[in-house]
């Protein structure tokens, strides 16, 4: 099993609504978020070409922040999801220097803390709040080794993208183009 | 071309806009951590070398400085966690590659080590000095006889200790400016020039004087090929690692840099340093506080640099 994301950079509006539901859902303290929106605006006037992304955690394949983690805390969970385990994090922060996507903070509490692709709800049959709650439905979610899963599916027919790729991690989650 | 780039929704405390998720505590354990290498290494190698009482400053009286410069940035590191209560987690498993946990295992060797090392030594600092208990008494003699093998793991961990610094760093591929194997000899190098600057201020004798001078000289020579090695390494790499040089070629650390670290760090002292050689008088104080405020500002200047080196946005 291998959880992956699939989010259509040309139907997503920027809204902020994954935003404001992965905070409600995950109790994400005041003034902090796990996933956020990119605008990218490239070219020159008047030819301009705007890309916004809803970006997270990647759950990389091969992820730096596991690798660094002193204690364990950072782990890969199933389906190569990356967890921390507060009672395990020391708050070094290390983890959130390793990572050249910014995806991770420290808690108020002092753990680090990121996006779970919402396994919570995931184990439960549910999709990830943030692909839940999208008004124009640009995410796909599913297990990568599934033919019929959404994210299978939608990677099959459309271009795109990962961020990043030359920092080696092997994301999971991927921009259609 | 690529004319704007907005970023919205994401204020993230540490991490936006600009990463500061290791501040001043970082900086001060890794410099504390390389002066300590660096006065551990010479205390081992001299003595290996049988120069105990040729060089006593370097085998007997800097290294009982050692525990409190190892405890110091141990604090120091402590306080950089922002889980402290769970700070244990680090001694229940070895994850070999992550450098913070190697690191953490040799500090645990390296601390007792240097504590057993300085109180075979406290009678340099207090002649009058007297165990007061007969069993503390047998364990310095049951040491004594060990001296070897103990000079022998102190050059070993001081190395690894010294490099371990700089590796700490450079293991973070997300951060450009740090991700360049350079930068553990780079740290090693400044950290026994650090080092032997201390040994320079507390000698007495004229001979050990002159030797640590010299090393100190070639410890910044090679200090400063290095610092040009990794610059040029920059400029012949990858797009993200070229803009993270710019950082000190031109961008926003470049003055304190080229100024602190370079010129009054290294070739301020290296000059009064050959003037020394050379009979000219200088208040040694002054070649030897430049050098080791030239490692802080090293240790400090790219922790901060990377952190401000990125692949996105
Ligand atoms: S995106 Fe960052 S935090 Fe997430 S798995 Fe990859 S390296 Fe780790
Ligand atoms: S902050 Fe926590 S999860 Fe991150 S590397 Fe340190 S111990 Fe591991």
């Amino acid at each position: 099993m291998r959880y992956a994301m699939a989010i259509d950079t040309k139907k997503c509006v920027g809204c902020s609504d994954c935003v404001v539901a992965c905070q409600t859902e995950n109790d994400v303290p005041i003034g902090y978020c796990r996933d956020w929106i990119v605008e990218v605006t490239d070219g020159t006037y008047p030819q301009l070409e705007t890309e916004i992304r809803s970006e997270r955690c990647n759950q990389c394949d091969n992820s730096p922040c596991v690798r660094c983690c002193p204690t364990g805390a950072s782990h890969y969970s199933e389906g190569g999801i990356v967890l921390v385990t507060p009672e395990k994090c020391i708050g070094c922060a290390a983890c959130i220097q390793s990572c050249p996507y910014d995806a991770r903070y420290t808690h108020p509490k002092g753990y680090v803390d990121k996006c779970t692709f919402c396994i919570h709800r995931v184990k439960k049959g549910m999709e990830p709040s943030c692909v839940a709650v999208c008004p124009t439905k640009c995410m796909y979610f599913g297990d990568l080794d599934d033919p019929n899963s959404a994210v299978s599916k939608v990677l099959k027919t459309r271009k795109y993208k990962v961020l990043a790729p030359e920092a080696g991690t092997k994301p999971n989650v991927y921009y259609l183009i | 071309m690529r004319e704007e780039i907005i970023i919205s929704g994401r204020m993230n405390l540490g991490v936006d806009p600009v990463l500061h998720a290791w501040g001043w505590e970082i900086s001060v354990y890794l410099f504390l951590g390389g002066l300590a290498a660096g006065l551990l290494f010479f205390a081992g190698a001299y003595y290996l070398l049988g120069k105990g009482d040729n060089y006593p400053a370097a085998v007997k009286k800097a290294p009982v400085l050692v525990p409190i410069f190892l405890v110091l940035g141990l604090a120091a590191l402590f306080l950089d966690l922002h889980h402290k209560p769970y700070f244990w987690r680090l001694y229940t498993n070895i994850k070999f590659q992550s450098p913070m946990s190697w690191g953490a295992w040799t500090l645990m060797i390296i601390t007792p080590l240097s504590m057993v090392w300085a109180a075979l030594h406290i009678r340099e600092w207090f002649p009058k000095w007297d165990w007061k208990f007969q069993w503390i008494r047998d364990l310095e003699d049951f040491f004594s006889e060990y001296k070897k093998h103990m000079a022998w793991a102190m050059v070993l961990l001081g190395v690894i200790l010294g490099i371990y610094t700089g590796i700490l760093l450079s293991a973070f591929n997300a951060r450009p400016l740090w991700n360049t194997s350079i930068l553990g000899p780079l740290f090693l190098a400044s950290g026994l020039s650090a080092g032997s600057a201390l040994i320079l201020l507390l000698s007495k004798n004229e001979r050990e004087r002159i030797i640590f001078t010299r090393i100190d000289l070639i410890l910044i020579g090679i200090e400063l090929f290095l610092i040009i090695h990794m610059l040029m390494g920059f400029q012949a790499s990858t797009q993200a690692q070229i803009d993270a040089s710019h950082i000190f070629l031109g961008g926003d650390l470049t003055a304190p840099f080229w100024i602190f670290v370079v010129v009054l760090g290294m070739l301020v002292p290296a000059a009064l340093e050959v003037m020394e050689l050379r009979h000219i008088k200088v208040p040694v104080i002054i070649p030897v506080i430049l050098v080791l405020l030239g490692s802080f500002m090293l240790r400090w200047l790219i922790c901060n640099a990377g952190q401000l080196s990125r692949y996105l946005y």
